[in-house]
């Protein structure tokens, strides 16, 4: 029996304004729109159509819109259409269901029941147009303790190795083959540009972009692809990804159609073969395995790079967090509930994991308790959308944050959640050489460099407010945040007063 | 650091390294010296337990051990040739990319991880998940040779490269004990010699019987694995060998709905 899925959206052409110039055709690359030659009519199949408004932006006479079906099954709140929906698209296929993009779910954003702090009276605030704000961030291991020398005043004890960051925003990782190589470049360049970091995932790095290294962080991870000295020399920071937030415990699979002749030689697997990542990380059984490849890895790059460990926020994340410091990590990234993905099952993408706020409160609160704060950075993930979140996240303990979807809708991403069909629209995540070339690396770079230029003015706007001149004194400092709408318990973990209080 | 004297000697020298008492960092860094002295070939004595020897370096370089290497021997490795007279522990050869391990004893689990090149000979048996996502790429081939049994999950997720296991402790007509060999296996090929029962195989992985290319690339091995321990290699090319391949190269295609 084939299934029956009511399309999700309508694509409304206005006759008048139409002009068949078949650019809607030319641009939707889940082909809705085609051109009847013989009535010279430009039509659409609408069930293929995912939302993604490549057509109507590009339609020269304005003359598309694409609105949200409304047709309603009997109102059920259990039985929402996705539930109804789902369960047909399995009994058609036997297989599970797959999905791009973060967790669509309501659950709660904590950001949005957090606000922050300004002066008053009191204590005045800055202008940080006409005053110095310093938005630095070293990200590193920092010593217990600090000596100077009282002659020469300059430090007493060795530093280990430290990465420089001007805005604390860095790019995640976005491996190529889950995104194109323009979107890489782009990324690269904006993160040389801006003075921070992207990263490369788990697909090696492409020859061509070897250039950036001082601005990247090259990932290890259970696939091991592209993994050999001269990679994990090339960048400033080696990451260990253990876990990803959109799919918790889950490993990957890049299917061999989208392991093309650039992407294998990247990889270095064979061309059309599979990329199994698998679940763990074989030689990753424990803390102490963990410290193992930690130390393997300062050893093949001389204690000269700085060593990163991501993970999924999971329901023990604050205590796991410590072993990961006490196994040498320089860097603790961890990657929450709404975190984004090339494609991962949709039922561990919506059902597993925590949000990501509440992991950063357990875990810079663990740290501090235990006094190992200082021997790593925090960095954050999932679902950070603007400067407010990040201020938010830095009052909560992170050192800096990583965006992955705000980094992808600044060059064109409108979230349709198609990114695991390979078909992405606007040129995205796909490997497809036609529609790649929708990215162009100059372009999308300055559009990111200018979204952290925005965000930097923001955050500067919002520390001279708090009367601070320094992103440093805004770091951990959770009086300047206040929750609304929140339980006790909330609040107890997030470590912040109520509002009011 | 202490200055090895050793490491004055001109190019194209022996260095000694007395690994007695030495942690893995100052050992590794005492290595990375000789290397950068010119040594082509390093003697490390009384090693017991230091990691990651051989990592980073990115040179055909001979290096001996004596003793008991550490985990991750070799990992990350470029090019090195290392020979252990003593066993190696877990994750030697993990990620390795060119070189050569050869090993005058056993080695734990996870041998040859995740490899891209190089070649793994070890004399004796070896532990759990050996050779699990081994792959290749163009020119690079990891090969891994076992001349006596192997633990579970033998060549798990294999994507490349060959792995030989020629049980040389057991008898023609004794059965393994592994179980769950090549599960997830979609690339590379193993011979083995011994029996199996079919329950033992990954349910990814076919047997056959080697043809004429298949025994060209085994006496291959076969030959360079007798000379490193002196053993007699047609007399272990006699014994009945079987190949184990990847039934499907997408073993995971039909797994996801939409
Ligand atoms: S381009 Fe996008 S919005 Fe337009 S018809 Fe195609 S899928 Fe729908
Ligand atoms: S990257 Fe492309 S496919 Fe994925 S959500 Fe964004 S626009 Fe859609």
């Amino acid at each position: 029996m084939k299934t029956f899925i009511p399309s999700k959206f309508i694509v409304e052409r206005d006759p008048a304004r139409c002009i068949q110039c078949q650019v809607c055709v030319n641009q939707c690359s889940f082909a809705v729109n085609s051109y009847d030659a013989a009535d010279n009519e430009v039509m659409a199949d609408e069930n293929n159509c995912v939302g993604c408004h490549r057509c109507v932006v590009f339609c020269p006479t304005n003359a598309l819109n694409i609105r949200k079906n409304t047709l309603d099954y009997r109102e059920n709140y259990n039985w929402r259409p996705e539930a109804i929906e789902d369960i047909l698209k399995q009994a058609e296929t036997g297989g599970m269901l797959l999905t791009g993009m973060g967790n669509d779910k309501g659950y709660k954003v904590y950001w949005d029941h957090i606000l922050l702090n300004a002066s008053q009276v009191t204590n005045p605030s800055i202008d940080p147009l006409r005053e110095p704000m310093e938005l630095v961030t070293y990200l590193g291991r920092k010593p217990d303790r600090v000596e100077i020398d009282p002659v020469t005043h300059t430090l007493k004890n060795a530093m280990p190795p430290q990465v420089k960051l001007n805005v604390p925003v860095m790019f995640s990782a976005m491996s190529y083959g889950a995104v194109s190589l323009n979107v890489q470049h782009s990324l690269a360049r904006a993160a040389t540009e801006a003075g921070t970091f992207w990263n490369t995932g788990e697909g090696g790095l492409h020859a061509s972009l070897y250039p950036y290294g001082d601005h990247t962080i090259v990932q290890v991870a259970s696939g091991r692809f592209g993994v050999h000295s001269k990679y994990l020399n090339a960048g400033q920071v080696v990451e260990i990804k253990i876990g990803q937030g959109a799919k918790p415990g889950i490993g990957g699979h890049l299917p061999g159609e989208k392991v093309t002749a650039e992407v294998s030689r990247t990889r270095m697997i064979p061309i059309g073969s599979d990329a199994l990542s698998p679940a763990p990380q074989h030689d990753i059984y424990s803390i102490e395995d963990l410290a193992q490849l930690v130390y393997a890895l300062k050893e093949a790059t001389g204690y000269r790079k700085l060593i990163s460990v991501k993970i999924a926020a999971v329901h023990n994340v604050a205590a796991i967090a410590s072993g990961m410091v006490r196994a040498g990590a320089d860097i603790i990234a961890i990657d929450g509930l709404r975190g984004s993905t090339g494609a991962a099952p949709k039922v561990i993408r919506d059902n597993v994991g925590i949000p990501i706020e509440m992991a950063l409160a357990a875990v810079d609160a663990r740290l501090r308790q235990e006094n190992i704060r200082n021997q790593a950075s925090l960095v954050i993930a999932g679902g950070i959308r603007n400067s407010g979140d990040i201020a938010k996240a830095i009052a909560l303990g992170a050192d800096a944050v990583y965006i992955g979807t705000a980094a992808l809708i600044a060059l064109g991403c409108t979230a349709c959640q198609q990114c695991h069909t390979g078909k992405c629209a606007w040129g995205i995540c796909t490997s497809d050489l036609a529609l790649t070339k929708r990215i162009n690396p100059e372009i999308g770079s300055r559009r990111l460099v200018n979204l952290l230029r925005g965000w930097a003015i923001e955050l500067k706007d919002i520390l001279g407010g708090m009367g601070i001149n320094a992103l440093e004194s805004l770091r951990g400092n959770r009086l300047h945040l206040r929750g609304i709408g929140l339980s006790d318990n909330e609040l107890k973990i997030l470590g912040i007063r109520p509002v009011g209080d | 650091m202490p200055a090895n004297p050793a490491l004055k000697k001109p190019h194209n020298s022996i260095i000694e390294i007395n690994a007695q008492d030495i942690a893995t960092h100052e050992l590794n860094n005492q290595l990375k010296q000789a290397v950068a002295a010119g040594a082509n070939k390093i003697l490390m004595k009384n090693v017991c337990g230091q990691r990651y020897i051989g990592t980073d370096i990115n040179s055909p370089v001979e290096i001996e051990i004596e003793g008991t290497p550490g985990n991750d021997l070799g990992s990350f490795m470029n090019g090195p040739r290392i020979t252990v007279h003593g066993n190696a522990q877990d994750g030697c050869g993990n990620t390795m990319n060119e070189g050569e391990i050869v090993v005058h004893g056993h080695a734990g689990d996870i041998t040859g991880l995740s490899s891209r090149g190089g070649r793994i000979f070890i004399r004796e048996g070896v532990g759990y998940r050996t050779g699990i996502h081994m792959k290749e790429y163009g020119n690079k081939k990891p090969i891994i040779v076992i001349g006596g049994a192997a633990q579970d999950f033998f060549g798990e997720y294999m994507a490349g490269g060959v792995l030989v296991l020629l049980a040389l402790n057991m008898k023609d007509s004794d059965y393994h004990r592994t179980r769950y060999m090549g599960t997830g296996m979609h690339g590379g090929v193993i011979y083995m010699r011994g029996r199996l029962e079919s329950h033992q195989l990954g349910r990814e992985v076919g047997t056959a019987e080697l043809n004429g290319a298949d025994h060209e690339v085994l006496s291959g091995l076969v030959g360079q694995f007798a000379g490193h321990f002196d053993l007699n290699a047609d007399k272990i090319l006699r014994h009945e060998f079987t190949k184990l391949f990847p039934l499907y190269h997408r073993p995971y295609g039909r797994l996801y709905a939409y």
